[in-house]
């Protein structure tokens, strides 16, 4: 019963920090353009109309637009996955039909927290636990791809419409090309030893209480944000110099909507690249800023990392040739139907 | 005489859990082997999921997680 009584009276204070950070974190972030053209035009006293003064405030404005919401989405998603251990996410995709279960794969990728170091364990805990092959590959492509860091930056450059159909379609891909795998029925293209391994329990699940899920979400923080704000920066920096000076269609000849071939080259290019989410922004950045068709750059971005070489080696450990192949083929397909979707609509 | 194991296949995560679980041991001063185990098959044994994982005298004490030398200490007094 005392216990009980803790936990009760931790929540108010609780969800009144919580209330107060956010409040404080909304003000902030929607001065934020205010502040830039305090700094820029009231401090430093730069001219008006000028390149240097576009960029510089664009600068000043966009990298701390980019941290806050980076901080704020990896701190909720920290919290979130606290809540979807991998042995969480095997015991509800375990049992359930294809269709269904290429679709929930696809959504859990998003939320279980993932390192594509851990694939190959991952890998081998479902589908000794009876997940379909097609359902498991739907969460190996979805979690890497729909990546968060991706999305908050797609969201603060670009805005939502761009960031939703990038979440959408990522999760299109890594259902459905989970359920082609499905439908060619390739599992005995899986290494022999995998299905030979026993199941074993594994860990016993911690329960943790609001306060640990905090720290996690903290630690996420932490972790990804210290990772990432360099090439956060580099990135509008780099779209800071293209907003005030280069012409914006440079790129646009051969990497724009007229030409058909560039989709299916920007995936060939990006899929023995290896980037994270983060260090690819720059580069999609400049693209975009010197003409790139949109749908063109997305497929870059998604084919350098929801498929890299590195991730190949890893995998070929599970997988024999030809599932490696069918794997990043029907992947690879799908991005570039997005890719041409997406220059097509736009 | 504890049997400490490192199961991972040598990311750099792996090698970090590595060293501060040797910190853990020489802070306490206890006796200890520590051993790293690098082949997928034998990491799967043990019937975890992510990598990089602890194990203490053969039981898994934690998953997917770099542990810092004072979070590993609480598995070994």
């Amino acid at each position: 019963m005392n216990t009980g009584h803790v936990i009760r009276n931790i929540w108010p204070s609780l969800v009144l920090k919580g209330a107060g950070l956010l409040l404080i974190w909304g003000v902030a972030y929607w001065n934020l353009e205010l502040f830039s053209g305090w700094i820029t035009y009231g401090v430093l006293g730069l001219p008006q109309g000028n390149h240097f003064s576009t960029a510089f405030q664009f600068f000043i404005f966009e990298t701390p637009k980019v941290l806050m919401l980076l901080t704020l989405i990896v701190f909720v998603v920290g919290i979130i996955r606290s809540f979807f251990t991998p042995e969480r996410t095997r015991r509800i995709l375990a049992g359930k039909r294809e269709s269904v279960g290429n679709v929930l794969a696809a959504l859990l990728g998003i939320v279980t927290p993932f390192c594509s170091c851990s694939a190959v364990p991952l890998f081998i805990g479902f589908v000794t636990a009876g997940i379909p092959l097609g359902v498991t590959l739907s969460f190996l492509i979805s979690a890497p791809m729909v990546n968060e860091i991706a999305l908050v930056l797609l969201f603060g450059m670009f805005g939502w419409k761009v960031a939703a159909i990038y979440l959408g379609m990522g999760l299109i891909i890594a259902m459905v090309a989970g359920w082609v795998i499905g439908r060619l029925k390739m599992e005995r293209h899986v290494e022999d030893w995998v299905y030979a391994t026993g199941l074993s329990a594994g860990l016993e699940e911690e329960q943790l209480d609001i306060a640990a899920r905090i720290q996690l979400g903290r630690d996420a923080v932490r972790d990804i944000v210290g990772k990432v704000w360099l090439y956060v920066m580099i990135g509008i920096a780099v779209g800071a110099g293209i907003h005030g000076y280069v012409p914006a269609n440079a790129m646009a000849s051969f990497m724009g909507k007229g030409a058909w071939w560039s989709v299916p080259l920007a995936v060939v290019i990006g899929v023995p690249m290896y980037s994270n989410a983060a260090g690819i922004i720059p580069i999609v950045q400049a693209l975009l800023g010197k003409g790139a068709a949109l749908g063109t750059v997305l497929a870059f971005m998604m084919a350098v990392i929801a498929l890299s070489l590195p991730e190949a080696i890893i995998l070929r450990k599970v997988l024999k040739p030809r599932l490696l192949a069918a794997f990043f083929g029907v992947v690879a397909i799908g991005i570039m139907a997005v890719g041409y979707l997406f220059n097509f609509i736009m | 005489m504890k049997k400490i194991q490192i199961l991972g296949t040598g990311c750099s995560k792996c090698k970090t859990l590595l060293a501060n679980a040797e910190e853990a041991v020489k802070a306490l001063d206890i006796e200890a082997t520590i051993e790293k185990v690098d082949k997928i098959q034998d990491i799967m044994k043990f019937g975890v999921m992510t990598t990089p994982a602890l194990v203490v005298d053969g039981v898994v004490k934690s998953a997917g997680k770099v542990l810092s030398a004072d979070e590993i200490k609480k598995f070994l007094g």
